[in-house]
């Protein structure tokens, strides 16, 4: 089994991972791994696989080549007599169980409310009880801040609290990793930083891998132990933020920098 | 294959009545097809044009029409031209064509309707910035507009319309259906005659869809 | 006028008979035109070919052929095919939903289409079964999108039923027939009989629309409901923790 650098085994982690959409190659022989508990910040150009990545690890897009792997376990396809064997949707459901997805826009289930949309997944998935999944959910609603906001309907909340309801619901499945997809791009300034505050608490709290695609440096620089610089699908340079906000090595990453940086 | 129910030499007798038929499917179809590109269209530039206090009526009317079965509306009007004396003699597939064409113009002016409508604002402002005269304008600038996107709509009307001619039966129409239903009864052959009538329904159908899409391609290059 | 309304009492009872033979084919049929256009309509979208296809094949069959072809098909063909002996009002509901259910399986297709991706994705993101999914997030949502075009055909069918004198039924028109001829009055006879019809349409529509409205008001769409409004606790926040455990 791999390890990673202080030797346990990673989170996650991408062996000779391609992704190609017809003819268009958007990742080739990507290779990483994240520890358990490391936050993790993907930046670069847009089309440069970020997003990609992260909708990879939670199966929205098929594999075309190479493994990912999770915990150590693989997530949607496996070795077996040196053939590359695609897992039964069952059990690849049963692996995404415990990671979460924050997506750009919310995409909350608007036939729900509030709170319906929180238990949903943890009643009908981890098997909770109604009684206890409720539980759950408010207290969760209450560390979002929304607690007043139970029985409404989704559409009836601003962006920034139908955010905070989605990070919430994500939450609500306990994951041990959470990818968030660009979440504060598709809100209005005002609203990001009640949204970015959240996460903050919640990268404080808890021990939960994260991924993150963002534009918001700041706060990448905040959580992240470590960023990665996508180009092209290839990785250019990676490191502490710090290092690569203050000294970035490639020309390309400080043109990028000082892009979104202004 | 050769189950005790078909039999190729009935079908391959039952061919040209049915084909006959047809004939009359088509003329009814074609016949139909215009009244109602003509008249949904009078009915929805009059709609447009009343007041709203008197415009309630001719729609209740529409509405009438729309929702109230075709084959009794066919079987009405026939029968009130079969009864009167007075009236000059008209054969039952014109009786039926007018029907189909009136019923099917209700559905029609709707389609023009919403081609009107979908007509942007600016080009009604345009018009009016311009102070072109009013009518001429409706007819030569918003109108062609709006008869592009109604077009595939209209087709689609008229392949339902094709496909609710064997109603004409109920007033004595021998279009295909007819034919084969007479078919069956004389030779007890039902299964290879109304098989054979699906079939050229379906056959005629998808050239007919064909065709639309053509005149839709048409239509959008003007 | 007044004997005319006196004749008219005295065939009220057969009125009634026909109306209610209209009633079943138009409730049969609607009943059966959901089915299959649910199972159709999500059959065309299934990820298998070896469901898709049939599927499609299916409904292009049934949207191509004539509705009076299949119902004589029905009548006449099937009980020597499959010799059996079946009822004029079976083969009247039978061919209606299929007919009917073939149109009604493209909006159900479409509407389902029209629900935006990021519903699946965040329902696959949170493990949801394939069914689950569907029944509970995009189903509910497509449903809101396809009532209009459902209850045009809803209509529609209620006009096919007509079809049923054809196959021997004493439905509605059939009994406007003999009105007709026991009064010599065509112009009174179907005017009674179409108004009769156009009720009933305009029932459906009032019927879909409120469907419609439902449907907006559980997507949180739309006014407040009526329960709601007169409890006047919507849209004041608070825990109303009562009703969400429902």
């Amino acid at each position: 089994m791999p390890r990673t650098d202080n030797g346990t085994t990673p989170a996650i982690e991408f062996r000779d991972v391609e992704k190609r959409f017809g003819d268009h190659t958007v990742l080739e022989g990507l290779n990483f791994t994240v520890s358990p508990g490391e936050r993790v910040t993907l930046i670069g150009p847009s089309g440069s696989g970020k997003t990609t990545i992260l909708r990879l690890i939670m199966t929205l897009e098929s594999l075309t080549g190479g493994y990912i792997d999770v915990h150590g376990e693989p997530l949607t396809h496996e070795e077996r007599g040196g053939k590359r064997v695609a897992l039964p949707g069952k059990r690849v459901r049963a692996n995404t169980k415990r990671i979460g997805m924050v997506f750009q826009h919310f995409n909350l289930f608007p036939n729900m409310t509030v709170i319906e949309n929180l238990v949903e997944a943890p009643i009908h998935v981890l098997g909770l009880s109604r009684d206890e999944a409720t539980r759950k959910a408010r207290g969760l609603l209450e560390k979002v801040g929304l607690s007043d906001k139970e029985t409404e309907h989704p559409s009836r909340l601003s962006g920034g609290q139908q955010q905070r309801v989605a990070i919430a619901r994500a939450l609500a499945m306990d994951p041990d990793i959470l990818l968030l997809d660009e979440v504060t791009s598709a809100l209005d300034p005002e609203l990001v930083e009640d949204v970015l505050a959240v996460l903050r608490d919640i990268a404080a709290e808890t021990d939960i891998t994260m991924l993150i695609v963002t534009h918001e440096m700041q706060f990448a620089r905040d959580v992240s132990q470590r960023v990665m610089m996508f180009d092209g699908g290839v990785i250019l340079e990676e490191g502490p933020p710090d290092e690569i906000f203050t000294r970035p090595s490639h020309e390309r990453t400080q043109k990028f920098l000082s892009a979104v940086l202004d | 294959m050769n189950p005790s129910w078909w039999s190729w030499q009935a079908a391959w007798d039952a061919l040209p009545l049915l084909l006959k038929g047809f004939g009359t499917t088509l003329v009814a179809t074609v016949g139909g097809t215009v009244i109602a590109v003509i008249l949904g269209l009078l009915i929805a530039v009059l709609l447009r044009g009343l007041p709203a206090g008197i415009a309630w009526l001719p729609r209740l009317l529409v509405a009438f029409i729309r929702n109230t079965p075709l084959i009794v509306q066919l079987v009405f009007v026939y029968t009130l031209f079969s009864m009167s004396d007075a009236l000059i003699e008209v054969s039952a597939l014109t009786v039926g064509i007018v029907v189909i064409g009136i019923h099917y113009s209700t559905y029609m002016s709707e389609s023009y309707r919403a081609g009107i409508d979908a007509v942007p604002q600016g080009q009604w402002e345009a018009i009016s910035a311009l102070s072109l005269p009013p009518v001429r304008s409706f007819r030569s600038i918003i109108l062609p507009q709006a008869l592009r996107a109604t077009v595939p709509s209209l087709g689609n009307y008229a392949v339902a319309m094709f496909k609710d001619t064997p109603f004409l039966m109920a007033i004595y129409v021998t279009e295909l259906v007819r034919t084969a239903e007479q078919v069956g009864g004389r030779t007890f052959a039902y299964t290879e005659a109304f098989t054979l009538a699906g079939l050229i329904f379906l056959a005629a159908s998808y050239p007919t869809s064909l065709l639309i899409r053509r005149l839709e391609k048409s239509l959008a290059t003007y | 006028m007044g004997e005319r309304l006196t004749t008219l009492a005295d065939f009220a009872p057969q009125l009634w008979d026909g109306l209610l033979v209209t009633l079943q084919l138009t409730i049969g049929g609607a009943l059966g035109t959901v089915v299959i256009a649910i199972v159709l309509g999500l059959g065309m979208l299934a990820p298998t070919r070896w469901i898709s296809v049939p599927s499609r094949v299916v409904v292009e069959f049934f949207r191509g052929t004539s509705l009076l072809v299949q119902l004589f098909w029905f009548f006449y063909v099937l009980p020597i095919v499959l010799d059996v002996n079946l009822e004029p009002l079976t083969c009247g509901i039978l061919a209606l939903a299929l007919n009917y259910g073939a149109y009604s399986a493209e909006v159900v297709r479409s509407s389902i289409e029209n629900v935006p991706k990021g519903q699946w994705e965040a329902a696959m993101a949170l493990s949801l079964s394939p069914a689950r999914r569907m029944f509970r997030v995009i189903f509910p949502q497509g449903w809101a999108l396809m009532i209009p075009s459902l209850a045009t055909l809803q209509i529609q069918l209620l006009k096919g039923t007509a079809v049923a004198s054809f196959i021997t039924l004493q439905d509605l028109n059939d009994r406007v027939g003999v009105l007709r001829q026991q009064t010599g009055d065509t112009l009174f006879s179907y005017t009674v009989g179409l108004l009769i019809y156009f009720v009933l349409a305009w029932l459906i529509q009032v019927g879909m629309d409120a469907l419609e409205r439902q449907a907006k008001r559980r997507l949180g769409r739309g006014g407040p409901g009526l329960l709601a409004r007169l409890r006047g606790t919507r849209g004041q926040g608070g825990a109303q923790a009562k009703e969400v455990a429902a």
